[in-house]
């Protein structure tokens, strides 16, 4: 990919475009948008500072497609391995009340949770 | 001072190697050794805040049956008995382990990281946790939920980031040895700003099971230290394979402690070809810091090493790929932190699903650094956007891995400063995080490859009288040529210095302490 090259929306199904424009392009509704991906509440004020900050920062890490050309392989992981197995054999697990002494709500065998539907669903 | 104290205050000065040793022919007990930490963080850690959790029970507990089984003439490890402070990313049994994050106040968890477990099988004491940026997102300490942790040379200054507690720790003579962990500079960094060694690991040369993950690709745990041999010697006790982390090397390793004794005794560095990275310094660098990093590599050659220049054109993209790699990664791992299986939860007013119950935890949870990296990992991971940015950063890893391997094909090690500047005061760069992450320009490339890194100190900046620490990486596991070359630069620096460096910095108001103890006598 040139430097020249803007970014094309995808349409893969299993993938939802966070915003459309060439990088560099941040707006406001897109950090909004982000941060529901995120799962993180924003305040408006937020929201305004962070795409400030988020518009400075892609600037500068948008310089790495100077230099990745198509015939450049990606690397993502820095010393490779292969099939790591082990053999099939039940090992040391953490019992129930284990697993459950961090939850922030538990019935005792179960995390719980509040609904994971909302009314409209 | 009482002769009592004197004694506590000396051995809190010793190295590990030499606090071992006089464990070992049981001069002093483990008690009195761990007795005397505990006392000198009573007595400084109000001012540099290198701890967030101290275990002091724990410790002498500890403590008390490494004597129980030395006075019964056991034979224990190299490094039994020996005080040790361990930064809050890895999990430990009996201690609250929140990475500097709200969303983890007083989690306990249910296991240790394996680092861990292997400290306490070889009886090391831990003394407790330190504190560190959030999640390990920072290079100044500040972004922790809990304050920041201050430099024990100056303390409106910042002890370098994330692992700012665990270097602190060490410098101030809290703890001889300490954890941390090293995903874009986070051990090496610290060490360089406050004036103590730190050694980031071949990835995969250490286990991660147990540290809490920031960037997979790139997070490495690693020995903080005094000395050289030190850390080395920490690195023997936490190395090697683990099954229970993935990405963990099954090579066999030499005895790191092995190759730094080696560099101390022999100081000739006849034979060693040692290439300084262009890239890695110059303009935008402190004047101080060239200086004795210059007079450094004149000292190497002077033991007879080869010093030539080399050139990495790649690593000027580095920083940008890093930037985009490690909130890629970040955003995806601090997806765990969702309000159910442990950590904080805050349910909004009014209720709501889950998800707004997971929003409204994460807002109240993370602080400001937290969020815009997961939003700008978001970003770089959408459709549309994610070729041009987290692919091509990607690709940018392999130029800079395909850099290391041509220079490595002419030279053993490779030198720069460990860091651009000396410790920058407080608050100096909290607001401009570009800025902040500018910092990190000469530890990145290292944690983008994969090989290790290693920082030790070669003086004061002569404009400000604070530490300079030079950085040394060698190929993907030669570690062991990293603790030898850095020993011998350590003994002929220390050999013209007549001291070690850390015995210059500011005693930290101890008088007080001992005033108080001699009182109580």
């Amino acid at each position: 990919m040139s430097s020249e090259t803007p970014p094309t929306v995808s349409t893969s199904a299993n993938s939802r475009p966070a915003g459309s424009g060439t990088p560099g392009e941040i707006t406001t509704d897109q950090v909004a948008h982000l941060a529901g991906l995120a799962r993180i509440n924003l305040s408006p004020e937020e929201i305004t500072k962070l795409t400030g900050e988020l518009v400075a920062i892609v600037e500068n890490v948008a310089k790495v497609t100077e230099v990745a050309t198509p015939d450049v392989p990606a690397t993502s992981h820095p010393i490779p391995l292969s099939n790591v197995y082990r053999p099939d054999v039940v090992g040391e697990t953490l019992t129930q009340e284990q697993a459950l002494s961090g939850a922030p709500d538990h019935d005792g065998s179960r995390f719980r949770v509040s609904a994971i539907l909302g009314e409209e669903q | 001072m009482s002769p009592e104290a004197t004694r506590q205050h000396d051995l809190t000065r010793l190295s590990a190697a030499d606090l071992a040793s006089t464990l070992a022919s049981r001069e002093v007990s483990s008690l009195e050794v761990t007795e005397a930490h505990l006392d000198r963080i009573h007595a400084v850690d109000g001012d540099v805040r290198a701890f967030l959790h101290v275990a002091a029970e724990g410790a002498r507990a500890a403590a008390r049956a490494v004597d129980a089984r030395r006075a019964a003439g056991e034979t224990l490890g190299a490094l039994a008995g020996v005080p040790i402070a361990i930064k809050d990313v890895l999990c430990t049994l009996d201690m609250p382990s929140t990475a500097g994050s709200r969303i983890l106040q007083g989690w306990v968890p249910p296991y240790d990281a394996t680092v861990v477990r292997k400290l306490r099988d070889a009886d090391l004491i831990p003394l407790g946790k330190t504190n560190m940026d959030e999640f390990a997102m920072g290079s100044s300490t500040e972004h922790s939920a809990y304050g920041p942790t201050h430099n024990p040379w100056d303390l409106d200054r910042i002890p370098g980031g994330s692992g700012g507690g665990s270097a602190a720790a060490v410098a101030a003579f809290e703890a001889p040895l300490a954890l941390g962990s090293d995903t874009g500079g986070s051990i090496r960094q610290p060490a360089a700003v406050t004036g103590s060694v730190g050694m980031k690991p071949t990835y995969g040369g250490v286990s991660r099971y147990g540290a809490i993950a920031l960037a997979s690709s790139l997070d490495q745990v690693g020995p903080v230290s005094r000395t050289v041999l030190d850390a080395a010697l920490l690195h023997d006790v936490i190395g090697g394979h683990d099954p229970r982390d993935s990405t963990s090397l099954k090579d066999t390793w030499p005895s790191f402690a092995a190759a730094a004794r080696a560099g101390q005794q022999n100081l000739s560095l006849k034979g060693l070809k040692v290439g300084v990275v262009t890239e890695l310094g110059g303009d935008g660098f402190q004047a101080g810091v060239t200086q004795r990093f210059q007079e450094a590599l004149e000292l190497l050659t002077s033991a007879g090493a080869e010093v030539v220049e080399v050139s990495t054109p790649s690593f000027e993209y580095a920083i940008a790929a890093y930037y985009l790699i490690l909130p890629a990664e970040a955003s995806s791992n601090l997806a765990k932190f969702d309000s159910v299986r442990f950590g904080l939860r805050v349910n909004p007013t009014g209720g709501g699903t889950v998800e707004d119950v997971m929003s409204a935890t994460r807002e109240a949870g993370f602080g400001p650094e937290v969020k815009r990296r997961i939003i700008l990992g978001t970003y770089a991971l959408s459709a549309g956007y994610y070729d041009a940015y987290y692919g091509s950063a990607q690709k940018v890893r392999t130029l800079i891995q395909r850099d290391f391997a041509r220079v490595f094909a002419d030279v053993d090690v490779l030198v720069s400063p460990s860091a651009p500047t000396t410790a920058f005061k407080l608050g100096e760069k909290l607001d401009d995080p570009l800025s902040m992450y500018l910092n990190d320009l000469t530890t990145i490339p290292a944690n983008l490859a994969g090989v290790p890194g290693i920082s030790l100190p070669v003086g004061l900046a002569p404009e400000d009288g604070l530490p300079v620490g030079i950085q040394f990486m060698a190929p993907a596991r030669a570690d062991a040529r990293l603790y030898s070359v850095g020993a011998t630069l350590e003994a002929l620096l220390e050999d013209r210095w007549g001291h070690t460096l850390l015995s210059q910095a500011p005693d930290l108001a101890p008088q007080e302490m001992f005033a108080s103890e001699e009182g109580a006598v």
